[in-house]
């Protein structure tokens, strides 16, 4: 398995990566200070060519053995470098409500990504400017794939929303006022 | 004129109520139900005249807590959730989530059940690029190239049921194999109906390619350019589309797909029709995989002889106490993963579908994340078509063929 790309991490920021570890199926993974993930970012779409965005998502470690419960949230990013045929896999570490700085504005596939982990486990991405909910509705409460969510969690039915966004057109439109 | 983002008051102004020509932009919904588009999107537009100022795509309609569900069942359990995920090409699916999990513990399956894989994929990868085509034309006017389409998708699917019981939720395949061997004689069905989908393919391919107006609709509409379709994360023909030479199966090769002789067209326009025209390519290499598959493939096994993974023989469980404790224990305990994660990409019909899998030991996953290629594509939408007709939106909806299962969750 190549590590092109976290050797480079490793030698050229050296202070924002805080572990290295192999994982059993032996990819190798990094784990970068949050303060420190957009230079790493720009680092790898600059300058190592790692320019395809995959994907993001989290991991809510409640419930894992003790040792690894803190901080509360893992967030995840893999990006690919095409020519290279290689994944990097990285992670950042966040407690309840700590703020991760975005990425949005280098890799823009992270933009709705970003919005995914605000969505599920409430992360909360620095300086993204529209983070709304991705695949819930705005008046749902909580985040539903965070551990301490009940899996029948059902919320009842929101009021309608009033409709400011339909143009009817000059007149009454045949509605009698 | 109004610009993108100006407040509007729907109250009109008094010279207007005797103007009926309107100079301020409009807000429509397309969808979540729209005869033009498949799947279940809300598309916000906001128009000035006929083209698109700003466009906001709202989704999670057909969101059903995939990840959830999958968290609290074993991992076995898990198989029929990803049938949901692409319901056009469910196999693909099945099996990138079996092949991560069997990454994740270290297992190598047998020779056979690689090559059923193989075969089960591009069955279902010719499915979703017929479907893609044929809806595209259906979408823009032309009805006879999708009945053609749908014809060939259906044998694919009277041959999936064959295999597998179903027509859509397949279910097929289990951690450490297959559940079941290949019907009796169902190559020889495989390779007749593969004689038909050519056929089928030629059909769409000479309705459409070459036809003005169809060419008109696609050629030049729906542009990225290859940055942005690295930097929004595209995969698949969408990708190669722009010239990006990025393909699962080359450059990671999984299963048997490095000994068997396939190309992977790349295009360089960017446009519609560079990825409609790519999956008409893409369907003739995967005819040709499969049928270098059904002649390579050995006898034997198509699971792994390890009871702690595969089901024991019925006769072995009714006479036998260690049949019986096997049984027992895999049933209600489900297939021991051990601790640790895993990130493996697999190349279904419309991109990388990668799969990040986290387990604490407990025989349930304890994470899920499947990386929709769809997503990615959806994402890019407003930028292909801000700033461009309202009409050219259809063709890059459906080109980028985002599947409202695997999007949505």
């Amino acid at each position: 398995m190549s590590t092109f790309a976290l050797d480079q991490i490793q030698q050229q920021l050296p202070d924002a990566l805080v572990e290295r570890y192999v994982d059993r199926a032996g990819d190798a993974w990094g784990v970068i200070k949050p303060e420190r993930i957009q230079d790493t970012a720009r680092l790898l779409k600059d300058k190592l060519g790692f320019r395809l965005f995959v994907s993001m998502d989290a991991v809510d470690r409640l419930h894992l053995p003790p040792e690894e419960q803190s901080p509360r949230f893992e967030v995840l990013y893999f990006i690919c470098s095409p020519e290279r045929s290689e994944h990097v896999r990285l992670k950042v570490r966040a407690d309840e409500g700590q703020e991760v700085p975005t990425i949005r504005f280098i890799y823009q596939g992270a933009n709705w990504a970003e919005r995914f982990v605000w969505d599920f486990y409430g992360v909360p991405f620095k300086g993204h400017g529209d983070l709304r909910r991705m695949l819930m509705y705005e008046e749902f409460v909580g985040h539903a794939l965070r551990k301490d969510y009940p899996l029948r969690g059902r919320q009842g039915l929101i009021a309608e929303r009033p409709i400011k966004d339909i143009f009817r057109g000059p007149g009454t439109n045949g509605v009698a006022e | 004129m109004a610009q993108a983002g100006d407040d509007y008051d729907p109250t009109p102004s008094e010279d207007e109520l005797e103007a009926h020509l309107q100079t301020r932009n409009m807000e429509i919904n397309l969808g979540p139900s729209h005869p033009a588009t498949h799947g279940t999107v809300r598309l916000k537009l906001e128009l000035d005249g006929e083209t698109i100022v700003k466009m906001d795509p709202e989704i999670g309609f057909l969101h059903r807590g995939f990840q959830k569900s999958c968290e609290n069942v074993t991992w076995t359990q898990c198989i029929p959730y990803t049938d949901r995920l692409d319901y056009v090409a469910s196999l693909t699916c099945n099996f990138g989530f079996i092949t991560a999990v069997e990454k994740l513990m270290g297992v190598e399956i047998p020779e056979r059940a690689k090559y059923i894989r193989v075969i089960g994929a591009e069955l279902h990868r010719i499915a979703s690029h017929l479907t893609t085509a044929g809806a595209l034309g259906l979408e823009l006017g032309g009805f006879a190239a999708f009945l053609y389409a749908i014809e060939g998708r259906e044998l694919i699917t009277d041959r999936v049921t064959e295999l597998t019981g179903a027509r859509l939720t397949t279910n097929y395949g289990r951690i450490g194999g297959m559940n079941r061997d290949l019907p009796p004689g169902w190559e020889e069905n495989v390779l007749k109906s593969l004689v038909k989908i050519e056929q089928y393919a030629a059909e769409v391919d000479g309705l459409l390619t070459r036809n003005r107006i169809f060419a008109d609709r696609v050629r030049g509409t729906g542009v990225i350019s290859k940055d942005d379709a690295l930097d929004f994360g595209f995969s698949g023909p969408c990708l190669r589309a722009c010239g990006v030479k990025y393909d699962v199966r080359k450059n990671k090769p999984y299963w048997v797909y490095d000994k068997l002789d396939f190309e992977v067209p790349v295009a360089s326009d960017g446009d519609n029709f560079a990825r409609y025209y790519l999956r008409v390519l893409e369907i003739e290499q995967s005819i040709r995989m499969i049928r270098q598959a059904i002649d390579m493939m050995p006898g034997g096994p198509v699971m792994v002889d390890d009871w702690r993974i595969a089901l024991p023989p019925k006769d072995q469980v009714y006479s036998t106490i260690e049949g019986v404790i096997a049984h027992f224990k895999l049933v209600m305990e489900g297939v021991p993963v051990p601790v640790g994660e895993v990130y493996h990409a697999t190349e279904s019909a419309n991109g990388e579908l990668g799969w990040y899998l986290k387990s604490d030991g407990s025989g349930r996953p304890y994470k899920v994340h499947v990386r929709a290629p769809g997503f990615q594509l959806l994402s890019a939408l407003p930028r292909m078509c801000e700033g461009r007709m309202l009409a050219d939106l259809i063709p890059t909806f459906d080109t980028i063929n985002m599947i409202g299962g695997e999007v949505e969750q």
